[in-house]
């Protein structure tokens, strides 16, 4: 066990963590935005991915990394306004269409990325950022090269967690956003467009899990591979229930995760060889299941979550 | 100007219009991206069908390819009934191939072989499906999300038991050992891969069919999922109609499981399932959870699977083109429910 | 007199097959409060809908001060001038008060606009005599709270013309008071007020005209309505006098359900505290009190759906152990429960399947785990007959009936198997005149055969007409019970705000 903590407050250790709680940070809080404003989004997973692809390829094809980011950023933003289309406007269920938008974005991503770059035997990379370390603060001993020599993207997520709960709880918007997501109609009589604030909260969120992907696809693996997201939008849909709806928490909980993640990273890597591998990694969506079982009972939803809103049915 | 307005009665041909409508709508949809591929729809789509239904050995192949999707998919029209979120049946699909090709793998003769083989795999997919029915029943814990977590759950224990135990030390590769022979389901055409789960896939959609509709626990599969409340008041325990219907659902898509170890792969390895756990969602939906539309829509997404892979030999779209057209598929599919809801009318500009 | 704050000219809308409202004209003048006056749906409720923009009306015009105007959602209704209270509160309960407020609000350089918020709701509070805490949540707020918080936020956003949906259906007598001098404030200040309600002593006692309605239509306008009959007033809302069904004289038999020190927890809602009370065979007992004063928790205890924490309760003598709804219901309970679509029926489904579901494990309906899909459709079709049930037949969706004859087939699905006891929650609501008639008779009829009822209502008139005595609640006990001889309805009034107890 001495191992174990020894190794945690290694610059690396937390520099990993770190790394893998940034995607998750960005997608928990796309998520949380969505059901916040009362859409729970099941494509996340596919949402994910299809950004990852487009981001990379848009890279790929005009060196820009900068662009990538745009083009996955614009690529979640439309599929997030695809699925408020079915659920916001057509007011269909959110579980089958989020689980529509994760099959089509998936297998859409899967097949652009097919006929873009065909079948080869080692697949094309990009060359990604570098780190961007920041003066006096990356001086820091242990948690300066950790925290504060990192990917631009990751700093992105760092100031998205407080932008958002700045957002949702002090600006009309985010009020609009919570209202919505509360007692639709409460927001309607107030003259609160509930379809059109409903459909920003979604797109947003979509926006986010764009970044998520791209963050996969150009800073943790420069390339795009078919199981890129493995789970990673599934966990951020648990981890929202977990941060309770709130950013700080959903943040706090996708760092937790992270933490939980690397440490399996570094068990795999030590002398339990003997062990396959994929043994460890279960541990990190064992560990969201139960970390779900102790919150949920606690957890309150926003109250108007998975329920469509049409004005004149009575 | 056109305006949404509420249907009190749904008549009986749209069960089968809507599907086709959608299906139809899909086909139009897809052939953009054909298009971009660079190919001929109409050549495109016609080489999906020649493969997939142009032969009787192309039909006998598209069989066996929805036996597992018609598996999953009354797996997921039972839990969807009672309105539980049962999206796992990828992991129950998986744990029930693992203990059946672990039951098969012990000598013993063949009918016995095959009877334990559909019970342990039965009985694995149903003990996956009872991990989410619980968590939400004594935990509040939302079904969507924890089975679908236990699907990543389920594929890497399957992942680390192949790279582990199982691994044939002879060859390296990460599968397990096959099962014996005579755990072998029987071929029923010579000369093809029709085996005797096939059957058994047709013989439950009706099966399962009877259940929904005839018996009293139907009925209250199919209460508790419109109205737990007034199904509580109306003294059925609903906790425990949810359950029985996840063991239900879980055995199903462990049969699925079963069947593709026992007819068609005789061992397990990682890619065992692509995906007809999520296929068989986009069954359900398709046949508008009536178990005996099941068979119908898995023999679509059948078609379509085998279809693109000749497709894409044929003409070099990629065979993802499969997986498109189920998302779209699904997506088309809740619109065109929308016609069971809803009928457009025009309103007179006032 | 002042011109016209609002005016209403030929308004019509109509839902499907049902004209809900046909050439309404209605206008509100400053300072005046004007009653609208009709019977469940009558189309108050949906010609107020059209004039804050919730329904596009099917003819007919809206003019604000003499201009016309268009008014097609909320947002152009408030920026008319118009604000609505409605009957069921338009609050997120886990929001603060504050920001209850402030939806809807343009915010001060892409910020809530907290300081301006606060400074409005205490100019409001002071102006009207309306205070209320901005940082608590709404759920923490008493209904009369959160009331008073609807119409500050109509205030809030400038109104001039307010509508209030039934406001007093919610409210003990005595909070309607300060509801009714708030009010009068507002209207010596120049607002215009629409009130609608169908309890005709309010009306008289508040407004300055009103205006009535019937099947859509207005059939009558009052312009003294302190000086005119509540006879008169009934009349122009019924079409014809009242004839409440007669109650004979009753010989109540045994006792068919007994309460002994019954306590609950604080589930949701209110709990109840030593809740003693019994019901003879053919005897009906009313249960009156402001909503939320513990009649939930009763109905649920009585129904076997929650286990009291504490007390015994009998169904025909035989003791109630392990409170399910199959055990008291094979103990001879029936239920009619409040909310007809939520706890009640399964509106996707057949209406057969409706009507067998208490039921579907005994072997009227099903064998050996098997259905009997003749039996079920025969039950079905029997009762469709036997109780007048407008509906193509016992395969249509439940969702697509109307609510009186929703609460037939219900009334029908207890009644086939001879209960012993009945509990009914607010029996009526929601249901015109003819269908509230039919359903009073049922009872009636029941009560002659024996059977032993308990009524929860809000309805105190209702009450009255229907019951052998009354039992008051408040905050969880029955604080008395009155025989109906001797109960009237300033009587029972009183003692729902727990200010009298009688025995």
């Amino acid at each position: 066990m001495s191992v174990v903590l020894e190794q945690i407050f290694q610059v690396g250790f937390l520099a990993a963590i770190i790394r893998i709680a940034t995607p998750l940070a960005f997608a928990t809080l796309g998520e949380m935005f969505s059901e916040r404003a009362g859409v729970l989004n099941l494509g996340i997973e596919g949402i994910m991915l299809l950004s990852a692809m487009t981001g990379f390829t848009a890279t790929s094809l005009s060196g820009s990394l900068w662009l990538g980011v745009l083009a996955a950023v614009l690529t979640g933003a439309l599929m997030g306004a695809v699925h408020a289309l079915f659920t916001v406007a057509l007011g269909l269920s959110q579980h089958v269409c989020g689980i529509g938008v994760t099959l089509f974005s998936s297998g859409l991503a899967y097949f652009l990325y097919r006929l873009i770059f065909g079948q080869q035997s080692v697949p094309p990379s990009i060359k990604s950022f570098e780190t961007l370390p920041i003066p006096v603060l990356s001086d820091i001993p242990v948690l300066g090269p950790a925290v504060f020599n990192q990917f631009s993207l990751v700093y992105m997520a760092m100031a998205a967690v407080p932008l958002a709960a700045f957002v949702l709880y002090r600006t009309p918007w985010g009020l609009s956003v919570r209202m919505v997501g509360e007692n639709p109609r409460a927001a309607d009589s107030a003259g609160v467009g509930v379809i059109a604030t409903r459909f920003q909260a979604v797109i947003l969120g979509g926006a986010l899990m764009g970044l998520a992907g791209a963050f996969l696809s150009m800073v943790q693996f420069n390339a795009f591979t078919f199981g890129l997201v493995s789970g990673r939008g599934w966990v951020a849909i648990a981890l929202v229930v977990f941060g309770r709806w709130d950013p700080w928490r959903s943040a706090g909980a996708a760092l937790l995760f992270a933490f939980v993640d690397a440490l399996q990273l570094r068990m795999q890597a030590s002398g339990l060889g003997h062990i396959p591998y994929e043994a460890f990694l279960m541990l990190p969506f064992i560990f969201t299941i139960v970390a779900m079982a102790v919150m949920s009972r606690n957890a309150v939803a926003p109250s108007a979550l998975l329920k469509p809103f049409r004005r004149e049915e009575r | 100007m056109f305006r949404l307005e509420a249907r009190t009665s749904t008549p009986a041909w749209f069960n089968l219009a809507l599907p086709l409508l959608a299906i139809g709508a899909t086909l139009v949809l897809c052939s953009g991206l054909i298009a971009l591929a660079g190919a001929g729809v109409i050549e495109a789509y016609g080489v999906m069908f020649a493969a997939s239904l142009g032969d009787s050995y192309a039909i006998t192949e598209t069989l066996v390819r929805a036996t597992p999707m018609i598996f999953t998919g009354l797996a997921v029209a039972v839990a969807f009934r009672a309105k539980f979120w049962n999206i796992g049946a990828e992991g129950q699909l998986l744990a029930g191939a693992v203990a059946s090709c672990a039951v098969g793998a012990i000598p013993m003769p063949g009918p016995l072989a095959m009877l334990l083989m559909a019970l342990a795999g039965a009985a694995a997919g149903a003990a996956v499906a009872l991990i989410p029915a619980t968590l939400r029943v004594k935990f509040k814990v939302d079904d969507v999300v924890s089975s679908l977590l236990l699907n990543s759950v389920i594929f890497y224990a399957l992942m680390a038991l192949i790279e582990g135990p199982w691994k044939d030390s002879f060859s390296g590769y990460p599968i397990s050992p096959p099962i014996e022979d005579s755990a072998n389901f029987p071929v029923l055409l010579e000369g093809t891969r029709l085996h005797l789960g096939v059957v058994a896939a047709f013989v439950a959609a009706p099966v399962i069919w009877f259940l929904i509709a005839r018996t009293t626990l139907g009925f209250r599969i199919r209460v508790i999922g419109e109205n737990p409340e007034a199904a509580r008041y109306g003294g059925i325990h609903v906790e425990r109609v949810l359950i029985s219907t996840a063991l239900l659902s879980g055995a199903l898509a462990g049969l699925a499981g079963v069947s593709e170890v026992g007819g068609v792969h005789f061992q397990v390895m990682s890619d065992i399932s692509p995906g007809y756990g999520y296929s068989g969602i986009v069954v359900a939906m398709l046949a508008r959870l009536n178990p005996l539309g099941v068979m119908p829509a898995a023999l679509f997404l059948a078609a379509v699977m085998t279809g693109a892979e000749a497709m894409s030999r044929a003409t070099g779209v990629p065979a993802f083109l499969s997986d498109v057209i189920q998302g779209t598929a699904l997506l088309a599919m809740l619109v065109a429910l929308l016609f069971t809801a809803y009928r457009i009318r025009r309103v007179g500009a006032a | 007199m002042p011109a016209p704050l609002i005016e209403m000219r030929g308004i019509s809308k109509s839902f499907g097959a049902v004209m809900a409202n046909e050439a309404v004209d209605l206008s509100v003048a400053p300072g005046e409060i004007l009653g609208l006056l009709g019977e469940n749906g009558a189309g108050k409720t949906t010609l107020m809908n059209v004039l804050f923009g919730a329904y596009a009306p099917d003819a007919g015009e809206i003019l604000v001060e003499g201009r016309p105007v268009t008014i097609n959602n909320s947002a152009d209704a408030l920026a008319a001038g118009i604000g609505m209270v409605h009957q069921h509160f338009h609050l997120a309960p886990r929001l603060s008060v504050l920001e209850n407020l402030l939806i809807g609000i343009p915010g001060k350089s892409g910020r809530i606009d907290r300081a301006g918020g606060l400074a409005r709701l205490a100019e409001i509070g002071h102006q009207h005599g309306l205070t209320l805490d901005p940082d608590l949540p709404v759920s923490a707020l008493s209904i009369g709270e959160q009331q008073r918080l609807e119409i500050v936020k109509a205030l809030f956003r400038g109104a001039r013309l307010l509508i209030l949906d039934e406001p007093t259906a919610v409210l003990a007598p005595t909070e309607v008071d300060g509801l009714f001098s708030a009010l009068r404030s507002m209207a010596a200040q120049g607002l215009g007020i629409i009130f609608i309600s169908h309890k005709l002593n309010e009306v008289r006692a508040l407004t300055h005209r009103c205006v009535v309605l019937r099947h859509g239509r207005v059939t009558g306008r009052v312009d003294a309505p302190a000086s005119t009959t509540s006879s008169e007033m009934a009349r122009l809302m019924c079409g014809h006098e009242i004839v409440p069904p007669a109650r004979g004289p009753s010989t109540p038999g045994a006792a068919v359900l007994t309460l002994d020190g019954i306590s609950t927890s604080r589930h949701s809602g209110m709990a109840l505290r030593d809740v003693s009370l019994s019901v003879r065979a053919g005897e009906i007992l009313g249960i009156a009190g402001v909503s939320g004063n513990g009649q939930r928790a009763l109905a649920e205890v009585i129904s076997g759906v929650r286990a009291p924490d504490a007390g015994r309760m009998t169904i025909a003598g035989k003791s109630v152990s392990r409170f399910s709804p199959r055990e008291v219901q094979a103990l001879g309970l029936g239920r009619i429960p409040e909310d007809r679509m939520t706890t009640g029926l399964v509106t996707n489904l057949p209406l057969a399947d409706s009507m067998v579901l208490p039921r579907i494990g005994t072997g009227a309906f099903s064998r050996n785990g098997l259905l009997r899909p003749d039996a079920i459709h025969a039950f079905a079709e029997e009762q469709i007959k036997a109780y007048d049930i407008r509906c193509p037949g016992p395969m249509t969706r439940a969702g697509a009936l109307s609510g009186g004859n929703l609460q037939k087939a219900l009334l029908a699905r207890e009644l086939a198997f001879d209960p012993k006891v009945l509990i009914v929650s607010q029996p009526t609501r929601g249901l015109d005149i003819g269908a509230a008639r039919f359903i009073h008779e049922k009872f009636l009829d029941m009560r002659a055969r024996g059977c032993g009822i308990v009524v929860i209502g809000e309805d105190l008139e209702e009450l009255l007409m229907l019951c052998d005595r009354i039992a008051v609640m408040y905050e969880g006990c029955i604080v008395g019970t009155l025989d109906s001889a001797d109960a009237t309805i300033a009587r029972l009034g009183l003692m729902m705000t727990g200010a009298e107890g009688h025995s």
